[in-house]
């Protein structure tokens, strides 16, 4: 049974239209894919240059005050990752802190404190501060410059955890119970990478601490 | 579609490439300026924090 030319004509356009829309589709997630891992890195990158001025702007502090969701808290340094590795951390760890860098969990303790420091940073998107932090080996340096003095932690560990395992955020990490007599930083970002798995978790204890002069 | 579009831009073929180039870096600047930064957040590619 022959179909009828006008027919015929409308189903090839239609078909033709529905080919378009799709190849469409897959240009704008393909563009979406590359604002994920480059474009959110120019959001990031331009607030760390403010934090950045913050931290130095900042006049020394007589007491060690409560510090406020979206400021900046100290900056920090991993020699391991490279000479120019440097990042303002953020007090808060909510999507809009994360965003501008690495982020404090409020209430953990603050740099060079007895307890635990914690920070959180993303892996692959916005500038990924904590991409490599899966390099890192036992004795390697996580230093952090807060405005009163430069700590000098050293990597204990490493190890991979459910995202819903919140004792790596206890003073002392995975015993809540027990009262922290060190002071200790904990890292965490996602695993694998690309991923909202599992969470990538690097442990450290305070190793030296240097005052500095303002 | 796309055909129909090329049809319609006006002018010569000069002309319609630098329209229809303009139409897409438009298309394109919309969508990351303004599309993408609201879709963004709904990604769970990145969740770094460990909560309950």
């Amino acid at each position: 049974m022959a179909i009828p030319r006008p027919t015929l004509n409308r189903v090839r356009a239609l078909l033709r239209t529905f080919g378009e829309l799709s190849i469409t589709a897959g240009l704008v997630l393909l563009l979406f894919c590359a604002y994920l891992l480059w474009g959110t890195s120019s959001y990031t990158l331009r607030h760390q240059a403010s934090l950045q001025e913050e931290l130095k702007a900042a006049p020394q502090k007589k007491e060690k005050e409560k510090l406020k969701i979206g400021k900046a808290v100290a900056l920090l340094r991993i020699p391991r990752l490279g000479r120019d590795y440097q990042y303002a951390v953020v007090e808060g760890v909510d999507h809009e802190n994360l965003k501008r860098g690495p982020g404090h969990y409020p209430g953990t303790a603050l740099p060079g404190e007895v307890g635990n420091f914690v920070l959180s940073g993303h892996r692959t998107t916005y500038a990924a501060p904590f991409n490599r932090i899966d390099e890192l080996e036992r004795d390697d340096e996580i230093v952090v410059e807060a405005r009163e003095a430069r700590y000098v932690y050293r990597v204990t560990s490493q190890e991979v955890v459910m995202p819903d395992e919140i004792d790596v955020l206890a003073p002392v990490p995975h015993k809540p119970d027990i009262r922290p007599i060190r002071p200790t930083i904990t890292l965490s970002t996602c695993h694998p990478e690309y991923s909202a798995e599992q969470r990538l978790i690097v442990y450290g204890v305070l190793k030296s601490t240097e005052p500095r002069e303002v | 579609m796309y055909a129909w579009l090329w049809r319609m831009l006006p002018g010569g073929l000069g002309v319609r490439l630098l329209t229809a180039t303009a139409l897409v870096a438009a298309a394109s600047a919309v969508l990351w300026y303004f599309v993408f930064p609201l879709l963004e957040p709904s990604v769970a590619l990145d969740e770094v924090t460990v909560q309950k």
